[in-house]
């Protein structure tokens, strides 16, 4: 019993998840202001392109593997699905664009896949690679100008809520319709890897690579599947992230591939690949989301921001790296 | 056998390609690709612009600071691992340089003149880039964190407090005499690109001539081997980071002085550049190889593309794509070749 009870609150899980209230905890304290209708239902629009891109990626480091194309390829998606939709107004109804946006991200992803599967080049680099041909093309080929009037149809959804209220003091709250985007590719990923062959192969591949082979996991469809995964993740994320800020600029998300590992790792998920939940990701974006909201509620400047992210991720990852090693440690001494 | 009947000239090529057009070995087919750039940048701009005394000129200022950083980054995939924060550590050595130099001259000291501004100042900034990677190497060698997330953290943490430092704006007002780092010219040759030979040179001999530089080597092949061959795998990992950092805040400095100011988010497309360059040259990601030579011709290569294409009138975004297009390139030619030679 009493090993059970350890095993759970030892788990990264509730570190994370007690580290996450006790901040909120702060900063309620601080400004009570985090504690409002208002500033929850905000935090969450903020979380939804950041968790889906983060849960994509939590796929490709479980596999082993790591994607550093995922902002160009959000930003062509958006920003070429978008200029389609105003040159031809028949496209222009929110199904149809996402499915453009995430087939574009389904092709850039598999042609990383088909890259790092059968050259069995270095994924890094790969990516490093073919997020400067997708940006340079994009900003060559198909424009640079940022595009403020955007197709109606995601104006519509930009619009869409899933739940609105009157707040007391007369301002309003409402919760954007694309958290069940978010919500659905986290229980549908969830699902994925935990119940499906494909799932539990992402894992196997991931902690060794030539066993996986061996016991008969087919690794190519496995490399196909986490970089299309990603890839059409960051199709779908670039539609929704073009209805939050309401405008599509083809210079937009640099850098974020960083917060987005960031995330991913500070929830758990091994750069080396075979560990990783979706739940320690989840929790990995809220932790993130949650301090950038609100370094500004508590009133230190936002030049502060990045000097805590830095150390959230040196701190979190040293304690993963102890953890792992008392942990092996441990079962040596069995 | 059919080697002997070759001519001289051709046996000569051959055996600098190591046979086949694109050559065997990737310093060869790094030498090919650098002719070809010269060659088609040559055509396409026109011999009467492209091979003007101005236009090397401007190359000669421009390439010290990738080729630095290229180093530094080179040196930490030596050891099998990645330095992703060396653009930070150059600014923020940069930045607290540049307030040394500007605090210095304005107060009582300021009477001293440039020189003691600019001692302070060089010594504050390269203090920086050793703490700098002190912080890099003892997460890496003693906490065991994997320097890509380490180098990931830091690089936040470092640009983080040169925005604290700053508020954004960037740092002016530094000595006059400062500025002959960056723009001066020694013997006809650019200061930066003495600074680069010298670079060059001390990698070479740092990670070729000296038990370090095996033992760097060794650790990136095979870490655990090298754990059991008793070496010093943690004192070869934090000096390691500490190199790096260091070859950083050098390049640091040498950017302030150049842009005659200093500011945190400087020069930020070197970080992808600089791995790019360090691939081009044919080094290993995966540890154990370093090219000192391969990394000078990479840049210079990439140098004479951004250059011409700048001429041809071309957007900063068909550089973009054309570098990252020449390194899927060549790494999948240097795929298959090599499972050929198997």
């Amino acid at each position: 019993m009493t090993s059970r009870v350890r095993r759970l609150f030892g788990r990264h899980e509730m570190v994370l998840l007690g580290v996450t209230v006790l901040l909120s905890i702060v900063i309620g304290a601080l400004n009570p202001a985090f504690y409002s209708l208002q500033n929850a239902f905000d935090l969450l629009k903020t979380s939804v392109p950041l968790g889906i891109l983060t849960i994509g990626l939590l796929v490709v480091l479980i596999s082993g593997g790591i994607d550093i194309s995922f902002p160009a390829i959000a930003v062509a998606g958006m920003y070429i699905t978008c200029t389609l939709a105003i040159d031809v107004r028949s496209l222009d109804h929110l199904p149809a664009l996402l499915a453009i946006s995430t087939a574009i991200g389904l092709a850039l992803g598999l042609f990383n896949a088909v890259l790092i599967h059968f050259f069995r080049l270095p994924a890094l680099i790969v990516t490093l690679g073919t997020a400067s041909v997708i940006r340079g093309a994009l900003l060559e080929f198909v424009g640079t100008r940022t595009i403020t009037n955007l197709p109606p149809s995601i104006i519509a959804f930009s619009r869409t809520n899933l739940f609105e209220a009157t707040l007391a003091n007369g301002a309003s709250a409402a919760l954007t319709v694309s958290i069940l985007f978010f919500a659905g590719v986290a229980i549908a990923v969830a699902l994925a890897l935990r119940y499906t062959v494909i799932g539990r192969g992402a894992y196997a591949v991931g902690a060794d690579l030539a066993a996986a082979e061996r016991v008969g996991f087919n690794v190519r469809r496995i490399h196909l599947f986490v970089y299309g995964l990603m890839g059409a993740l960051a199709g779908l994320v670039g539609i929704i992230h073009a209805s939050i800020i309401r405008n599509a600029n083809p210079l937009d998300l640099d850098g974020l591939e960083l917060t987005v590992i960031a995330a991913a790792v500070i929830g758990g998920a091994s750069i080396t690949g075979g560990r990783g939940t979706v739940t320690g990701a989840l929790l990995g974006v809220a932790l993130m989301v949650i301090m950038d909201g609100s370094l500004v509620l508590v009133g230190l400047p936002s030049q502060w921001h990045q000097v805590f992210i830095g150390l959230v991720v040196l701190v979190s990852t040293s304690i993963t790296a102890l953890r792992t090693r008392s942990a092996r440690a441990g079962e040596i001494a069995r | 056998m059919t080697g002997s009947r070759l001519p001289v000239g051709a046996a000569l090529v051959n055996r600098v390609l190591g046979g086949g057009i694109l050559g065997r070995t990737p310093f060869a087919r790094l030498v090919v690709f650098t002719v070809a750039v010269f060659v088609s940048m040559t055509l396409l701009v026109g011999s009467d612009r492209f091979l003007t005394t101005a236009n090397f000129q401007s190359i000669a200022f421009q390439l010290p600071e990738l080729a630095l950083l290229s180093f530094a980054m080179m040196l930490s995939m030596l050891t099998g691992g990645i330095d992703l924060s060396v653009v930070s550590v150059a600014n923020l050595s940069s930045i607290v340089a540049a307030m040394t130099m500007v605090h210095v001259l304005r107060g009582p000291a300021g009477a001293g003149g440039d020189a003691i501004a600019i001692a302070a100042g060089v010594g504050a900034g390269v203090c920086t880039g050793l703490a700098c990677g002190l912080v890099n190497g003892c997460a890496v060698a003693f906490v065991r964190v994997p320097s890509i997330l380490v180098t990931l953290g830091t690089l936040q943490l470092f640009t983080g407090l040169a925005l604290v430092l700053t508020g954004g704006q960037a740092i002016i007002g530094l000595p006059d005499s400062f500025q002959w780092l960056g723009n001066g010219t020694l013997l006809a040759v650019p200061v930066p690109l003495w600074l680069c030979a010298a670079g060059a040179a001390v990698m070479a001999v740092v990670i070729n001539r000296t038990a370090f530089g095996v033992e760097a080597r060794l650790v990136g092949t095979n870490p655990i081997a090298a754990w059991f061959a008793a070496l010093p795998v943690r004192s070869v990992l934090v000096r390691t980071y500490v190199t790096t950092a260091l070859v950083s805040s050098v390049t640091g400095l040498l950017m302030v002085s150049r842009a005659n100011s200093a500011k945190a988010d400087y020069g930020s497309s070197y970080l992808l550049q600089s791995i790019l360059v360090v691939v081009l040259a044919g080094v290993d990601p995966a540890g154990g190889s370093a090219r000192v030579a391969g990394v000078g011709l990479a840049v210079f290569a990439l140098e004479l593309l951004s250059s011409g294409f700048g001429m041809m009138r071309l957007t900063s975004f068909a550089t973009e794509l054309a570098w990252g297009a020449f390194l899927l390139l060549v790494m999948v030619i240097n795929s298959v070749l090599e499972r050929r030679g198997k």
